[in-house]
């Protein structure tokens, strides 16, 4: 299990976010998460609480987006969502997609701050 | 008490992404093509490595970090083969990270190292998210363990850029598929590069020094053009 390696980096990575904006009070994070990368979202949350214990986090919300898997078709020249993880083609004319347009990202998208 | 949204948008493991870049950029300056292999556990990586090791140590020269919970056996055993093998004990942790990779290297000369391979902790979950810097990541697939697993675990296999069947001595006794192999490695990664090799008989080992030699070869005529 590596989502506490990763709620682990996270922290770090919004301390010094925080850090650099001159100390913010951060009520919760906001995580896009998506379902080609890897990542468990359950574990990742039991993980969070976890990681932020005694830290400068403790207390502070995870909220997962989760993030669909979109290839994109070369034959119809357009983003497509493949039948499944498993089957990255296309739904309508059945093109292997080689390249994936969404559904990797674990990106700390932003951070709810007290105001 | 009122609150509002401070946008940040940045990968979560992005202290991992700007380390592994710094090490590709150093790789490439020193001339040194860097191979990371994952798989799971006890799918033949250092059987398949001992070979690759032994082989190409004939002409050029070799090195690899080898990463494990615990143990320094699968450094002894490519030892073999090289000096220049360093065991990476990562303790409770299952994947390798950049971190570890930099500080692996701290006593080499890169300069003096044409083939670095960094074979992973045996896992085909986590090591997906962790760049290590690697130029190529090949992932291996052994006969014995079902024509399945690309399919079970499609995100490592994507994001590898070759596939190595391991064990083909073994594939008639374990009644592998080896289509369905095939056709469920295009399904999570299309248009993948697949070896089917034996360590052991050293059958298709030709194929991937060929790639190796030819992406060496490649990677120099960029810097040198570069």
């Amino acid at each position: 299990m590596h989502e506490l390696s990763i709620a682990i980096s996270m922290i770090d990575q919004i301390t010094e976010e925080s850090a650099n904006r001159g100390g913010l009070d951060v009520e919760a994070v906001h995580l896009r998460l998506g379902v080609f990368s890897g990542v468990d979202k359950d574990a990742l949350l039991f993980s969070w609480e976890l990681a932020c214990e005694g830290s400068c986090l403790e207390g502070t919300r995870l909220v997962i987006e989760t993030i669909p898997l979109v290839i994109y078709c070369a034959a119809c020249q357009k983003d497509r969502v493949p039948p499944s993880v498993y089957q990255l083609t296309c739904p309508d004319c059945g093109t292997p997609g080689q390249r994936i347009v969404t559904g990797r990202e674990i990106e700390v998208a932003s951070l709810e701050v007290v105001a | 008490m009122s609150t509002r949204m401070v946008e940040v948008r940045a990968k979560a493991l992005k202290q991992n992404d700007l380390l592994a870049r710094a090490l590709r950029e150093r790789f490439r300056e020193e001339g040194t093509f860097v191979v990371g292999l994952v798989s799971s556990p006890g799918s033949g990586k250092t059987a398949f490595l001992e070979k690759l090791l032994a082989c190409l140590a004939r002409d050029c020269r070799v090195a690899a970090l080898v990463g494990d919970l615990a143990t320094e056996n699968d450094a002894e055993r490519l030892r073999r083969a090289t000096p220049n093998v360093k065991q990476i004990t990562t303790g409770t942790v299952c994947h390798l990270d950049a971190q570890m990779v930099e500080k692996s290297l701290e006593s080499w000369r890169l300069d003096r190292i044409d083939f670095l391979f960094i074979e992973n902790v045996g896992n085909l979950v986590c090591p997906s998210n962790y760049d290590l810097g690697e130029e190529l990541r090949f992932v291996l697939l052994s006969a014995t363990e079902g024509e399945d697993k690309p399919l079970k675990y499609p995100t490592i296999f994507n994001s590898s850029d070759v596939a190595i069947i391991t064990k083909m001595d073994l594939a008639e006794a374990a009644e592998f598929d080896l289509p369905a192999a095939r056709r469920n490695i295009e399904s999570v990664r299309p248009g993948m590069q697949i070896f089917e090799v034996s360590a052991k008989t050293g059958s298709g080992m030709q194929g991937v020094f060929d790639l190796l030699n030819a992406q060496l070869a490649s990677a120099r005529r960029v810097a040198v053009i570069g």
